[in-house]
């Protein structure tokens, strides 16, 4: 019953979609601003009827109706009511759902706005989120379908379907399969919602900016609405990978926080394009420069979304015969294409009106800067999309798989980055139109004296690698200059108003959320890279199998195997738990316990490290191994991860920087203010 | 992943822990073993290095290593074993022959287009038409920053 209420709010919301995008064309050409209209609700009424679709599998997923075969595949009885909820992405037909609520939630968030002076934008934006959202309904609907429940046929056969076959009876399993145990993790509730939003709330500027295109709007518009929309969807995105990256370090039990697994690419290179987008509207903004640039860019962001839940979704990253076998792949390789050659050839048909109404006047000029920037990003972007294609061609061309793992990429990337940092630091040093070596010397030579000083710092402690030294210079200087910055902004304010430092730093970033919001950004970055620096260039690591009251050491750690107990837990697991004393330089630290779950229903291990975590250093301890007797001893692998809070601590600056930035100024906020008050007191 | 797991605890069902690790031979030290591990890649799984997979498979595979290194075998050896047992896919890295060059080769080359349109580009709008008087026109004065802080402080309290 439930079940097929779901579906046909799904089917409802499919064919609404559809009207909605029909209708919108069709006020287009007949220049009728009632059908638009009428497109508009069509919008609106997408998102509660995707809710009603939503809430009913949430429904199936939390009572247990495993006669439904996601509910079957993604659930089970031992599991507590939080990963029962969000089993709704845990699953592929579960999570296209999920996509097209959260892609319905924000364009009709959109669709609330002021369109008066936008008007002529608002057939066309309808019609892009429309068709992305049609897209993965019909998906959802016709291909993987998440409310489709066993059968069982009058010949004894076993069906899934949605409708009951002829004489068919309902298959009812007594229980489900259970969720993958990696998902089975509190960061499985924020990290995909996070990632999805990011993926979703990109469509709207993607939107705007076709919209732009096929009414031929060539100013920028189109950026200026979009702005803000633009900074939640990077917001989101960077929100998914930090959270994405604590969980791979507190689930996946390998030591790190990021593989580049291609499951990560896929959500890092929307990021990487969308950033280079985030910095070059800005050239356009203030110069009138790359109009083509930044569509190309919101383009190829918008492909990257869709190829981003293509990766993930379509078996493609298995094997490409794998690819060829899903049901999913082949169409969603086909949107992609099509969209992407549609898009492409509106910026074609516009080329010659979206001519650059600047000039450059120097090449140390900010948009000289923001334009290498942009080919520092779009270069590691080549690298990812092309490692992460690389074994597909070589298993079409030769049929032989190969790997492209993390030395590739750390040795393609590493000095892109590195050169993203520099820029990160001298970038805002620059003016917009003019800069020369002397007034960006003038400007860089105290902060560069500190940095200098931060370099003898690693010396004296023992850094010899020279990549390591170079990139320990590069994050001191950025940092250095972006709080100079601050300083600088902080004392003028405080000599023309008199204010107190602390009044003077918050009204400082108070009047220019954008620049000071994009600072705390830059520092928030600098922080991780210190981090990344810390766990890439000097990681250690040591195991070893311990019998009771045995040590192992490493660094100026050691720890001590005391006991391991096994037992099993209401939720369906056995833990084999390490108790281990902690010490440093001879001093006791506590005690960590490692452990490995292993899951009864889906018949899966995990190991969930023990873990010391300070501001200097993590000491990351796996238990790798043990006797069946427990007794008699383990086996234990000990990492020691330098610096590695940094990048946790780093991701949260980085987010507090978006907020300031995404955060409305008090003059935007009055400019909202005013028309509702005026709407108010029209009769 | 999923095949890896399958394969790994099928037939052990509940498997705490593996076998005593009495016929281990003894000299290779575990470290010595997850150095070469760290550099192949499980031949079941989908990316994950050999040393870290937590699975029965992996953990016989590590078992070869250690007895390949108690016979005195290198590491190019073992790799070159694990390669034509397992495929390419077990190394880190596209060996560097035939098409795999491409993997090393296109990303740097599309970069060095990159770098050669973006010249191109820089050099085309500093020639833009009436931008000469504006090339010549002097750096801006000693702290443009403060200046220009401070002017648009200026019109902002004025507004």
């Amino acid at each position: 019953m439930i079940a097929n209420f779901g579906f046909g709010a799904l089917l409802i919301c499919f064919v609404v979609s559809l009207y909605g995008i029909g209708a919108a064309i069709y006020g287009v050409r007949r220049n009728a601003l009632a059908w638009t209209e009428s497109a508009r609700a069509a919008m609106l009424l997408t998102w509660p009827l995707l809710t009603l679709a939503a809430v009913s599998l949430v429904y199936l997923l939390v009572a247990g109706h495993y006669e439904v075969q996601f509910v079957y595949n993604v659930t089970s009885s031992a599991m507590p009511l939080y990963l029962r909820m969000t089993a709704l992405w845990g699953g592929q037909a579960g999570s296209l759902v999920f996509w097209s609520w959260l892609m319905s939630a924000f364009a009709s968030a959109v669709m609330l706005r002021s369109w008066q002076r936008d008007r002529e934008f608002q057939p066309w934006v309808i019609v892009v989120s429309l068709v992305t959202l049609a897209f993965f309904l019909g998906l959802v609907i016709f291909v993987e379908n998440p409310f489709a429940r066993f059968w069982q046929t009058a010949n004894g056969m076993q069906v899934i379907s949605m409708f009951q076959p002829a004489g068919g009876t309902l298959l009812l399993p007594p229980d489900g399969r259970g969720l993958n145990p990696l998902l089975r993790h509190p960061g499985m509730i924020i990290h995909p919602p996070m990632l999805y939003l990011g993926f979703v709330s990109f469509v709207i500027p993607f939107a705007f900016a076709i919209a732009a295109l096929i009414t031929g709007r060539s100013d920028d518009r189109w950026i200026r609405l979009t702005r803000r929309w633009t900074l939640v969807a990077w917001l989101f995105l960077s929100l998914g990978l930090v959270f994405g990256s604590r969980w791979a370090y507190d689930v996946l039990g390998w030591g790190g926080y990021w593989g580049w697994d291609p499951v990560e690419i896929a959500a890092f290179m929307p990021w990487l394009s969308g950033t280079a987008f985030l910095h070059s509207v800005m050239i356009q903004e203030k110069r009138g420069l790359f109009k083509r640039w930044n569509l190309v860019l919101i383009i190829i962001t918008y492909s990257l979304v869709i190829f981003g839940t293509f990766l993930t979704r379509s078996g493609v990253l298995s094997s490409v015969h794998a690819f060829a076998q899903s049901s999913i792949g082949p169409l969603f390789f086909s949107f992609i294409s099509i969209t992407f050659l549609i898009s492409m050839a509106l910026l074609l048909r516009r080329w010659n009106d979206l001519r650059s109404e600047g000039h450059m006047t120097s090449l140390l000029s900010r948009e000289s800067l923001f334009l290498v920037n942009n080919l520092l990003f779009m270069g590691i972007l080549v690298v990812c999309m092309w490692g992460v294609l690389f074994p597909l061609i070589s298993e079409l061309f030769t049929g032989q798989k190969v790997t492209v793992g993390p030395p590739f990429y750390e040795r393609a990337t590493g000095p892109l980055f590195a050169g993203i940092i520099f820029l990160m630091g001298i970038a805002p040093l620059s003016a917009w139109g003019h800069s020369t070596i002397k007034t960006l010397g003038r400007a860089v030579w105290k902060p560069a004296l500190a940095a200098l000083l931060v370099l003898i710092g690693a010396l004296a402690a023992g850094v010899r690698s020279v990549a390591a030294l170079i990139t320990v210079f590069l994050i001191a200087l950025t940092a250095c200059i972006t709080l100079y910055e601050y300083g600088r902004g902080v004392a003028a304010r405080m000599r023309r108003s008199g204010e107190n430092p602390l009044t003077a730093l918050w009204r400082l970033a108070g009047r220019n959320r954008r620049r000071y919001g994009g600072y705390i950004i830059h520092l928030g970055v600098t922080l991780m890279a210190v981090g990344i620096i810390g766990i890439e260039m000097f990681q250690s690591e040591t195991q070893g199998a311990l019998k009771p009251g045995e040590t192992l050491e490493l660094g100026r750690y050691a720890v001590t195997f005391r006991s391991l107990a096994q037992f099993d837990t209401p939720d369906g697991r056995n833990v084999a738990r390490a108790v281990l004393d902690v010490s440093r330089d001879g001093r006791p630290l506590g005690q960590l316990y490692p452990r490995r779950d292993y899951y009864y229903d889906s018949q899966q291990p995990m190991t969930i490290p023990g873990v010391r975590s300070s501001v200097e250093d993590d000491l990351y301890v796996l238990l790798v191994d043990w006797q069946p007797i427990s007794s008699e001893g383990a086996t234990f692998k000990v990492y020691h991860n330098p610096m590695i809070n940094w990048l946790w601590a780093g991701g949260l600056v980085f987010i507090l920087g978006t907020f300031v930035a995404a955060w409305p100024s008090r003059e935007e906020l009055a400019v909202v203010r005013v028309p509702a008050k005026l709407a108010v007191s029209e009769p | 992943m999923a095949v890896c797991f399958a394969l790994a605890f099928a037939p052990a069902g509940l498997a705490q822990g593996s076998a005593p690790p009495a016929a281990t031979p003894v000299g290779v030290t575990d470290n010595q073993v997850n150095a070469i591990a760290r550099e192949l890649y499980c031949p079941v799984c989908e990316n994950v290095p050999l040393d870290v997979c937590p699975t029965q498979a992996c953990a016989q595979w590590r078992d070869l290593i250690r007895q390949k290194l108690n016979d005195g075998w290198s590491e190019a050896q073992i790799q070159e074993y694990f390669a034509l047992q397992y495929g390419d896919r077990v190394l880190a890295e596209p060996p560097r022959r035939g098409l795999n060059w491409l993997v090393y080769i296109l990303p740097p080359l599309i970069f060095l287009v990159g770098v050669f349109i973006v010249f191109r580009t820089l050099r085309a709008l500093r020639k833009a038409p009436g931008s000469s008087a504006q090339e010549q026109a002097p750096a801006p004065a000693p702290d443009p920053y403060v200046a220009r802080l401070e002017e648009e402080l200026k019109r902002r309290e004025k507004e």
